[in-house]
This record gives C-alpha cells, structure tokens and sequence, in this order.
C-alpha cells in the first residue's frame, strides 16, 4: 500500500501540475505534493528549480541601483533562456511570470513569446492563465507570431471548462487582430447564444470586439441580439446594451432596426429606478449606475433625430433627471448622462431647461470634477440653447477663478460664447482681469478672444481703444502676431480717437518696451499721429506735455534697444521717418536715417537708404507719400487687404504674414500707383465706416479745404496726387479718354499767377455722365523753367477726385512746353464744381508754393 | 477604454492593460509622458485633464494612482466609478489591499482586471459575481505554481 501510494503521488508528480479531469484537490495533498516536487527535483533533476516569481520580485526590489538592479535581471533572464532552450514544461509558467514582471519594470521579453503560445497550448489551467495573460502583454497583432494563437483560442473556445472559454474570449476580445477576428466570429457568435450567462456576457463583449476590427462581420451577430434584452442577468444586460451601442454608432441600418427596443429599455431603466435595494448591484443607494449609464447612453443614438423615439423616452429622462440622488458621484454621474441624452434628442424645450439647469446646479457643486463636466457640457450647448445657459453666466464667470487649469479654461470659452451687446461692459471687466492673472497657455487665446469680442460688442469708439490699451499693456507680448495690422487699421478707422490713442500709447511706451506688439502698435501710431502727440490736443483726457525731441528720443530709443525686435526696429524707423513731414527736427531725422542706411540688418538697411531717398532727390514728394492713412477698408479676411497707395505705403495683402513691413519705395510705388490709378474707370467706390466728425486728420493738403470738410472717408481712389517721376513714365503722356462729345464744354483758365498758367479742358466721361474729366495745361511764360512741379487738387465732401499722372514735372520756361494731367471728378450729386488747388515747384533755385481757389468752372462740367 | 495605467508615486508602473495596439516604444513613451503629467497635478485639481487628443481620469489611492484614457463620448464620472468598482474588487480579494499586495501579486490584480473589463468595458456589474468567478478559477490553479 505504501508504494502504492508512492506511486500515485509520482505519477502525480510527474505532471507537476493538476490535470484539469480532478478539478477538487484538497490543499493537504497539495502541500505534499509541493514537497515531494521539491524533494525529487532536488535529487532527480540537473539544474536546480528556478526561483519563485515573489522570491524574484523581493530579490530585486532589493537592488539599490539602476545598475545593480540591471544586473540581477539578466542573471535571471539568462537563467530563464537556458530553461526555456531544454524544453521545461515543468517550470516554463513561473519563468513566463517572471519574464512578465521584468517586461513591466521596462526590460525586453520577446523572447518569452513562443513560450506564451507553448503555455496556451498546455492542458494545465494555470499555464493556460499565464500564457494568455503573456499573449495579451507580449503577443498583440503587430508581433509575427500573433496569428499562431487563433487555433489556440479556437480549441479552447470550445473547451469543457467555461473558465478557460473565459480566458479564450477575453484574449480575443482585448486584443484579436482583424484576421484572427475573422477566423473566430463564428465561434464568438456561437457563444453568443448560448444560456451561459457567464459566457454570454463575455461573447458579447468580444463580439464588440470584432465589429471594431472587422465592421462587415456585424451583420452575422443580429440574429443572436433577438432576445438579448429579455435577460435578467446584469452582466448579459450591461454587455448586450453596449454591444447594441456599438452596432447602432455603426451603421444606420442597425440604428433603424433596433429602435424598436426603446420601450423595452425605457421599462429597464424603469424598473432598475422603481426597484428596492437590491445588494448585488447597489452603489451608494442606487441600483446599478454602471447599467443605467449605458441605457440612457442608448437611448440617446436612438432618439437622436427621431420624434417618436425621443417622445417615448421622454417621461422616464424627466423622472430620472429629478428622482436621482445627487449626494454623491454616482447620482451626479447618472446625472450626467441624462442630461447629455436630453440635449442631443429632439426633446421637448421643458426638459431642456430641466437639464441646463441640472447643469447649473453642477456648476455650484463643491466637487471640481462636477463642475468640470458641467462647464463641457454647457459649452456643447451654449450655441442652441443660448438663453437658458445665459441665466448662468455669473456662476459661469465665477469658475473663472478656479484653480482648475481645465476648469478656467472652459469657464473662459464658454464666458466669450455668452458675451453679447448687454453684457459687453461687466463681462469685459471680468475676462479683463483674467487676463491679468491667468496662466501664460491662456494670454493668448484670452487675448484673442477679446480683441474679437470688443470689434463686436464695443459700446463706444473710446472703451474699444482703452479695452485694447488693457490687453497690450498687460499681456501685450502673448497678443498674436495678426492682431497687430488689425489694431492698427481700428485705430486708423477711430479717427475722432486719434490723439487720445497716441497719447495713451504714447505714455505706455515710457513705461515698457519689451512688449513687441505693445511697441509696434506705438510706433506706428506715434509716426502717424505724432504731431498731435506734441501739439496737446487730446480732448478725451488730460493732454501731456511731450517735445518733439522727446518723442524722437523715444522712438529712436526702440532702434537701438536690445528688446526690439527686427519687426519692430522697421517699424520704429518708418515712425522717425513719417514724423519728418509732421515734426520741425527734420534735421535730426535726417541723421538718424543716414546712420541706418549702414545697419547690419537688411531690412533696416534698405529702408534706411530709400528714406535717404526721399531727402535727397525726392524731397518733393516726401511730403504726400508721408501723409496720413486714410480709412481702410475692412474686408472679410479680417486685415487690411487694399493696397494703399496714397501716401505710397503700401501695406501687403497677405493676412497670414507674421509682421507688416511698412516698406516706403518712393521709386518702385509709382508703378503700383500707375496700376491703381491709370487705366481704371472711376468708378463710385463705396465707403465703409464714416467718422462722424470731419477728420482732423493732419497732413497739409487736407488743411487747404477749411470749410470745404474734406471728410477722412474716402476710400482707396485718393484724392492726393502724386506726381511721377519722370525716367518711369516718359512716353506716357496723359490724353484725353474720350473724343469730344457733340456739346463741348468751353475750357477755362484756373490759375495765373507769376508766369504760371493752369488751364482746364474737360470732357465728359462715357457712360457716366456723373464723371467729369479734366485735363489740366501748365505752362510757364518765364524765362527759367519751373522744375519739380506737383499739382495738387482738393474738392468738397460731396466730390470724389483721382488724379491721373502728369505728363512731367518740368514746365519749360517760355511757353516752350506744357505739362499735363488728367483729374477725374465724380460728381453724384451734381452739384457746383469747387477746387482748391496747390502748386509746388521750384523757379529759380527757390521753392515756390501757392494755394488757390478755383470756383469759375462752367456749368456744362458739373450740370 | 484605451487603456488603464496603475503605478505608484514614485513614477514605478505597477500594472499596464492596453485595449489598442500600440508599439512598444510608443507605450513607454506615453506612459513616462502620462505619468509625469499626472503626478504634477495638484491635490485641489479635478480627476480629469486632457492630454493629447484622449480624456485622462484618474484617481489616487493611498500610494497608487489609477489612471485610465477614455474616448471623446465615454462619461468621465462614471469611469471614475469604474475606478472605484476595480480598487473595491482588489480590496476584497486581497482583503485591505496595499500597494505591496499587487507588486507581489501583479499576476492576480491582472486576472481580477481581466474578469471584470474586457475590451475596456464591464462585464459584469456584480461585484459578487466577478468575485466568485476569480475564486472558482482559482481553485482551478494550486498555490505552489508560481
């Protein structure tokens, strides 16, 4: 008896391991089988029994370095390779465990892989366990040997014990590739019908599974949802509903079929909310959550679009929406989900409220993650339901100052959403001093969001320069690259706004020039406007006391800092350059430009060398190239997009460009005029936005009208010529556009003063009768010529002028030749012809200038 | 549920369950990225953040932080439930499980994850139930194996 006995335990032994066939073997005799295994291993077997996976664990968490720790593990691993080269059944489960604990502290194991497969295939359940366990940390469908699984799985998804159909499904279901999906759908599909709820529920979820990797095989598993819905088994119930999910987010098709089961799962969610305490599925008081989640998750693709669904559902939203708990997470979480199905269905608007104001109520909640999730979902909602989230904007503003990260950032993008005309002042404030304390990830979005906001909403001209005041003097370095032309084109179109704005900017220049757009802004609008800086003329506050030296000491200052930017040394440069026709320390200008004209920086260089230009051979011009910008038109790309011409500075088109280099190119910016002016037919260009008050806008030629209001809102056909300069146009004589029509109109002399005479010849351009054209005749009876001439011409408000180029600038002396230019005068409202002319040359060596009035001009020009 | 990440203050990963095949260097470098993010977050900050395109919940206990990714339409409050249904089962099979148990243990934290989600979805809503399917498979494997 006793050998017997020995003999059995061997043989026992032998196998190392349970045979599944006797599943209940008492712990005793698995204590002595454990020593016995040791005893004959010891004395039977060559090598000695790897170490146990904890005695591993607790070996290396000993190592007190990396090093130390590096070594250890590939002594181990060594030792396990050897194992696994002689074939060792015995022990190849602990080796794997083993392998896999060392793969999770970040060593390689992938040759551990064919031993994950050798485990899979064993008999022994624990191998089994461990095996697949490996295949899903080691063996996912990018490895080659994943596919040797599928026969595998295969056999034992028809195994005698549901536990290792278990693990077979939920392998397949974590982690089957396509092919494998493929090959094992039916076998899945098989399971899915089967009364095994423990095997049911699991073929569910691997049929999820599936249809991810291969959606075409969904059509094979709706027989097998027919009665899936009828079963009391939590488990099959959860794992069917989000098995229905996933078919109905698929295909349409599916979407249609299974609407159906709405009242079937509006009676579940019914009857889990009615129902006692039932302890097996009880979180917190209510009977499973994790069910009526995914129902209510359900019921949203189902009714979404659809009337009738969405009406069914309808009571059972409302009675979950107000029956819920919402002590604690659980409830708020059901909540939730309501609240999300209630939006995204065709609900009635009382439930709609009913669920804003659920999220209302969130947004007061103690818990963040309450109010995180209330803010995502108003932000989802603020666009259709834009009334009922606006009750809540000052709780909404209030999260603001949250020390969420996440939490501010939806407050800020759901507060932007809810400004509007109303709000505009008090939500200002408030998104005003975020910006001032908030993180530097939100500046520039913040930023952002209230430029837009302001050009939307703003109440008054004078708020909308001092809100954007605030955000370049407070996060003025994290303002986008683009908003920089956009203010500039506001401030210019702010015409009454003007010397407030320069002065303002002005003084936050004193204060800080590290903020590149803060500063080119400022340079800009001090180059445009500085002579109202100087003169104190602003109205809105008290005007400073600035020098003209003060402000050149300022901007000059900018060239030479270590903060400025390439950009905004550009822009500074072209500011000193502008203030030349508007300050008296033009000699100090002067300087400054020839000293850049040897800057290292290219671009500073080349505008530097121009600006010399400009002094030198081209002082005539300098003054109408350098007058003030005129309104521009805002387009829908939402940047000054015109190229304007009138003070020949042109500002390119492209709104996406980093930095607009106002570049001045007195030679080459004659042909863009040419192409501007010559050759088009005048035609009534639109104006955008009007000042109100005529222009104070300075610049000399518009001082000339006085009472003749020349408003500042003409659009980009100027009403300042420029002359050309001659090399470019000769051969480009001005000609009448038209032939004489039958009833000529008598010309007429303008001006006759010193030896010079303007005489004016018109005709009337076709078709339009509302255009006069007039051709101007300058001629000079001296005996010098009259050199570097310029004529220029004003008309009242009502008018609209474009002059065309002149023939030349040299009106030879003796009547010996004329110079000619054509003017076009729209005349719309066909009232009397007025004219304010000025006349630059130079006679003799000196300059001469003169201004006059032309009022004579014949009825037939303007009737 | 594209993933479930388990590890300690520390930055050691205890536990790793993946429902997306993804390249094994990818997985380190999402998982080093991840956990950084995670362990600078302040105590007063909510359970959920956004990281790359995914939605991050997690929640810390006692030394461990579980930290799951979730897609765009999951419910970030009920995840934080399925957390907290995942650390009630490991408590109760463990009895007061500690950080210690499922460093020595990984094997069987991973056998009690694999019961309760597949797929990254629930199985079963029973706690009882996944509980005795762990004990009944259990019984399948004598202790000594490992």
């Amino acid at each position: 008896m006793c050998s017997c006995y020995y003999s059995s335990v061997w043989l026992h032994v032998n196998t190392g391991e349970c045979n599944l066939a006797s599943k209940h073997v008492p712990l005793q005799y698995l204590i002595t089988l454990h020593w016995f295994e040791t005893l004959f291993l010891c004395v039977f077997q060559r090598m000695p029994a790897p170490i146990r996976l904890r005695e591993l664990i607790r070996t290396i968490r000993t190592a007190r370095t990396q090093a130390e720790e590096r070594e250890m593990i590939q002594k181990e691993c060594a030792a396990i390779r050897s194992s696994f080269r002689e074939e060792d059944n015995t022990y190849r489960c602990r080796n794997v465990a083993k392998l896999l604990y060392m793969h999770m502290l970040g060593y390689p194991a992938h040759f551990g892989q064919l031993e994950c497969l050798k485990l899979i295939a064993s008999q022994k359940f624990t191998d089994k366990r461990i095996g697949y366990l490996g295949a899903m940390l080691l063996l996912d469908e990018r490895q080659d040997v994943h596919l040797l699984m599928t026969n595998c799985i295969k056999n034992d998804l028809n195994h005698s014990t549901q536990y290792v159909q278990g693990l077979a499904l939920c392998t397949l279901g974590c982690m089957g590739s396509s092919e494998m999906c493929r090959d094992l759908a039916g076998e899945v599909e098989k399971l899915l019908k089967t009364s095994n709820s423990y095997l049911r529920k699991k073929a569910a979820l691997c049929a999820v599974h599936v249809i991810r990797k291969v959606p075409e095989l969904m059509e094979m598993f709706l027989p097998a949802t027919k009665n899936l819905l009828s079963e009391k088994n939590h488990g099959v119930l959860h794992t069917s509903v989000v098995l229905l999910t996933e078919m109905c987010e698929r295909s349409p098709d599916m979407l249609l079929h299974f609407r159906k089961l709405v009242p079937q799962l509006v009676r579940i969610l019914k009857n889990l909310i009615m129902s006692g305490y039932s302890p097996e599925h009880d979180v917190s008081g209510i009977s499973d959550p994790f069910l009526q989640v995914r129902i209510l998750r359900l019921l949203r693709i189902l009714g979404r679009s659809d009337d009738d669904s969405s009406e069914a559902m309808n009571d059972i939203l409302a009675q979950v929406a107000t029956n819920t708990e919402t002590s604690k997470n659980v409830g708020n979480a059901i909540l939730y989900e309501t609240v999300l199905t209630i939006m995204d269905i065709k609900s009635e608007s009382g439930l709609r409220v009913l669920a804003i104001n659920i999220l209302g109520r969130f947004l007061l909640n103690n818990d963040k993650n309450i109010r995180y999730v209330a803010l995502t979902s108003l932000l989802k909602t603020v666009q259709t339901d834009h009334n009922a989230v606006q009750r809540h904007r000052s709780t909404i503003v209030d999260c603001l100052k949250d020390l969420d990260v996440s939490i501010k950032r939806r407050a800020m993008e759901l507060s932007f959403a809810l400004v509007n005309g109303n709000n505009i002042r008090g939500m200002m404030k408030e998104l005003l001093y975020f910006l001032d304390s908030c993180d530097p990830e939100f500046k520039a979005d913040c930023a952002s969001g209230v430029f837009l906001a302001a050009e939307k909403y703003a109440p008054s001209k004078r708020w909308h320069i001092d809100t954007i005041m605030r955000v370049l003097t407070t996060a003025g370095s994290y303002v986008r690259d683009d908003s920089v032309p956009n203010l500039i084109q506001l401030i210019t179109n702010s015409v009454e706004m003007h010397a407030y704005t320069v002065q303002r900017l002005y003084k936050a220049l004193l204060d800080d020039i590290s903020q590149q757009p803060l500063v080119q802004v400022s340079s800009w609008c001090i180059g445009e406007y500085g002579d109202l800086l100087v003169s104190g003329q602003c109205e809105e506050e008290e005007p400073i006391q600035v020098t003209e030296d003060e402000v050149l000491d300022v901007l000059e200052g900018l060239l030479v800092s270590n903060l400025s930017t390439p950009v905004t040394r550009g822009y500074s440069l072209t500011a000193i350059m502008k203030l030349s026709t508007r300050f008296s320390s033009v000699n100090r200008i002067k300087k400054v430009v020839s000293i850049y004209s040897s800057s290292i920086d290219v671009e500073l260089q080349q505008r530097a060398v121009e600006y010399n230009a400009l002094f030198k051979k081209y002082d005539h011009m300098r003054p109408a190239l350098l007058e003030r910008m005129p309104i521009m038109e805002k387009t829908a790309s939402n940047g000054p997009t015109e190229i304007m011409q009138t003070n020949g500075e042109t500002e390119p088109s492209v709104p996406d460009t980093k930095h607009l280099p106002l570049v001045t190119q007195p030679a080459n910016q004659a042909n863009d005029l040419l192409d501007l002016l010559g050759g088009n037919d005048v035609v009534p260009v639109i104006q955008t936005t009007l000042p109100t008050k005529p222009a104070s806008a300075g610049g000399e030629l518009l001082d000339l009208l006085g009472d003749l209001s020349l408003s500042g809102g003409l659009a980009p056909a100027p009403s300042v010529p420029v002359s050309q300069p001659p090399f470019l146009l000769d051969g480009l004589s001005s000609q009448p556009l038209f032939n004489d029509t039958s009833a000529a109109i008598p010309p007429m002399t303008a001006y006759s003063k010193n030896g010079l005479k303007i005489e004016f010849t018109f005709e009337r351009a076709n078709p339009n009768p509302n255009i006069a054209v007039i051709t101007i005749h300058a001629t000079n009876t001296t005996e010098a010529d009259m050199t570097e001439f310029v004529f220029q011409a004003a008309v009242p408000k009502t008018f609209q002028l474009q002059l065309l180029s002149p023939s030349s600038n040299i009106v030879p002396a003796l009547n010996q030749g004329s110079v000619t230019q054509v003017i076009r005068v729209l005349n719309p409202q066909k009232q009397q012809l007025r004219m304010r002319v000025k006349l630059t040359y130079t006679h003799k060596g000196s300059p001469v200038q003169d201004l006059a009035e032309v009022n004579n001009f014949p009825p037939q020009s303007w009737q | 549920m594209r993933f479930m990440l388990l590890f300690s203050r520390q930055g050691k990963l205890r536990l790793q369950k993946w429902y997306t095949a993804t390249a094994e260097r990818d997985k380190k470098k999402m998982v080093r990225e991840l956990m950084q993010v995670v362990l600078a977050r302040k105590p007063k900050m909510s359970s959920f953040l956004e990281w790359r395109d995914l939605k991050i919940v997690y929640k810390r206990y006692a030394s461990l932080y579980f930290c799951c990714a979730v897609e765009e339409q999951d419910n970030e409050l009920i995840t934080l439930e399925v957390i907290h249904r995942f650390v009630e089962l490991l408590d109760k099979y463990f009895g007061s499980v500690c950080e210690l148990d499922i460093i020595f243990n990984f094997e069987k934290a991973y056998f009690i994850l694999d019961e309760f989600l597949i797929g990254g979805e629930i199985q079963d809503t029973s706690k009882k139930s996944v509980l005795k399917a762990i004990e009944q498979a259990d019984l399948l494997s004598p202790y000594h194996t490992c």
